[in-house]
């Protein structure tokens, strides 16, 4: 199973390093307490990926995607940037929108701490 | 002319519906209905002429802005298309007539205009993802409609469906988020998005580890965009809480899209040659299906709360849907879409019926249901019929679609699922009986007394909607053969000849 993945670990620590980050964001997600920090978990969570997209297009040596007189220049793939740009604007609706739910939980019930809330409405 | 470019129409108009309806709602807020009604109305007969077309000269390709597949974004509706298509639109049209009595007793007056708004945006995302072609489209409308769903989630009055819509966001995103890795994994091995391409690109590569990958990226985030019963612990909230309106929308149009994207995904991206042989996930899902059934029937009987009990229902359905699905056989599958239109009747329809519960008296538990068919019949008795749909007892909808899933499991020698089938056809007995005892036979408490004698039936404008899917779930098992006629082209065309 390590040979397996060693070789990969040095060619491709790119996909390492997304997941590596993905399951922090995971786990800021499920571990924290606060509402605030767990959408900080879900942005980290959209970025790996972003970063997963992004670093699978790059070539060492490559330009951006122009056309040139030299028809050997070596450039990056633009689709996956193209891609990446409509769901960071995706990433910044959601974002928008729980920020905004927080807020009115916070305004609601005077806390976003997550066993706070869960012992309100217990009691409730 | 225009009749070319009624692929695109459908997705545009309640786009350009919703800015008008918001600009609409600064000048008068009495505007904001007429507009929305109308721009569901104009989609559904578009729909109609849509499915039309694609039953006469097979399905329809539309390249936007020219560009061709599969550089450009094609829209492609073929009969599973346009069938979810009308099914949805139907839909919508009846909850937006629905929403104009029972939401101003729900929703703050200032927020109408907000509500039809984003109503139109989530109208958008659902049939943006109903005609889509391609991959990355599916994310950003599948996206699209999540946001408008936990905004319209949030509009409830009590102060827990702003929790629950947060509970809501963060499954959400997450399983949006898997997708999006799973669309990720497929481009950098294929270099493609199109679905149509995927699909001729993809058979030599399904030894790929990374197409695997992708497979079971694709599955997780689609099990929790529909609640699949393991992962559906943002359901019941979102459903308990959140306007009845919006509880209908969501049960009939967000769940059910949801399910065409897995089938999408399941049959056209990756072809029954790699879901049933390559990798033998279908055994599985057949199983997460049965314990959905089985989970989701036994919690609902364990709820105290109309609506709660229905979400749970959901999850119990959803299953079937799922079932029918992973069983593959062509029957079942043909049994699975048909169940996509009839829960969407039939819960729409009992989610209209204890919304008028909640708008002539004010009452959420079952148990405060006493006596009240009394006093309010006409809604009594479409819960009747609705509730006998859900349990299956012929001639009404939900028996067809049980029967033809129910045949297929034969057919395909899994009898364990017949009793699948059969446990949760009784657990759903119990429950909905519970309910209907308490309306007919028992005597209105002493606490509830009062509000259930001076209830009366809701105003038309619910009332309407409420009967028309009531109807609907006698006349759609009776004349089967309707929906049939455009499902099995479909399920020939993907698992070939019965």
């Amino acid at each position: 199973m390590i040979e397996m993945l060693l070789p990969g670990l040095f060619l491709r620590y790119n996909y390492y390093m997304a997941v590596i980050i993905m399951l922090i964001g995971l786990y800021a997600m499920i571990a924290k307490g606060n509402l605030i920090k767990k959408i900080i978990g879900l942005n980290i969570f959209q970025t790996a990926i972003f970063l997963f997209y992004i670093s699978s297009s790059d070539i060492i040596g490559g330009t951006a995607p122009i056309l040139t007189s030299d028809p050997a220049s070596v450039y990056v793939n633009p689709l996956p940037h193209v891609l990446i740009l409509t769901a960071i604007v995706v990433a910044v609706s959601t974002t928008a929108v729980g920020l905004a739910l927080v807020i009115r939980i916070y305004e609601a019930y005077g806390t976003i701490e997550e066993d706070e809330l869960i012992a309100m409405e217990a009691k409730e | 002319m225009i009749a070319d470019h009624l692929p695109v129409l459908v997705v545009v108009l309640p786009l350009v519906g919703a800015f008008v309806t918001l600009l609409a709602g600064w000048a008068d807020r009495r505007l904001c209905f007429p507009i929305a009604m109308a721009t569901t109305v104009i989609q559904f007969c578009i729909s109609l002429l849509i499915l039309s077309q694609v039953m006469q000269t097979g399905p329809l390709h539309y390249n936007l802005g020219n560009w061709l597949p599969p550089w450009g974004i094609e829209y492609v509706i073929d009969q599973l298309n346009g069938f979810v298509l009308v099914v949805i639109l139907f839909l919508c049209v009846l909850t937006c007539l629905y929403s104009h009595r029972s939401t101003p007793s729900e929703i703050d007056e200032k927020k109408i205009p907000a509500f039809y708004t984003v109503l139109l945006l989530l109208v958008t995302g659902v049939c943006g993802i109903a005609v889509t072609g391609d991959l990355f489209n599916l994310y950003v409308f599948l996206e699209i409609s999540s946001l408008a769903a936990y905004a319209l989630v949030a509009l409830g009055r009590e102060k827990r469906s702003l929790v629950s819509s947060f509970t809501y966001l963060v499954m959400g995103s997450v399983s949006a988020c898997f997708i999006l890795l799973g669309i990720g994994h497929l481009y950098i091995v294929t270099g493609t998005l199109n679905m149509a391409d995927l699909a001729r690109v993809l058979p030599p590569l399904y030894g790929s580890t990374v197409i695997q990958t992708a497979f079971i990226f694709f599955i997780i985030g689609l099990s929790i965009k529909t609640a699949l019963f393991p992962l559906h612990l943002w359901l019941p909230d979102a459903y308990r809480y959140s306007p009845s309106a919006v509880t209908v929308l969501l049960s009939t149009v967000v769940s059910k899209i949801g399910v065409y994207a897995l089938i999408r995904i399941l049959f056209t991206v990756f072809t029954p040659a790699f879901i049933i042989f390559e990798i033998p996930v279908m055994e599985v899902f057949c199983w997460m299906a049965a314990a959905a059934i089985i989970g989701g029937s036994v919690l609902a009987i364990s709820q105290t709360d109309l609506k709660r009990m229905l979400a749970y229902s959901s999850v119990s359905q959803m299953g079937y849907i799922l079932l029918g699905i992973g069983i593959a056989d062509s029957l079942a599958v043909t049994g699975g879409i048909l169940h996509i239109l009839n829960h969407a009747v039939m819960k729409g329809c009992l989610f209209m019926i204890a919304g008028s519960f909640i708008y002539s008296s004010g009452i959420r538990s079952i148990e405060d249901l006493r006596g009240i068919a009394r006093t309010m019949p006409l809604t009594a008795a479409a819960f009747v019929i609705a509730a006998a749909s859900m349990i299956g007892i012929p001639p009404t909808v939900g028996f067809m679609s049980k029967w033809f899933i129910a045949l297929g499991a034969l057919e395909s020698g899994q009898w364990i699922f017949v009793l699948v089938i059969l446990a949760s056809s009784l657990l759903t007995a119990v429950y909905f009986w519970k309910v209907i005892e308490y309306m007919y036979f028992r005597e209105p408490g002493t606490v509830c007394a009062g509000t259930v004698s001076t209830a009366r039936d809701p105003p038309a404008g619910m009332l309407v909607p409420t009967l028309v899917l009531a109807a609907a779930c006698i006349l759609f098992g009776i004349f089967v053969s309707i929906p049939l006629e455009v499902i099995e082209p479909f399920v020939t065309g993907i698992l070939g000849g019965t």
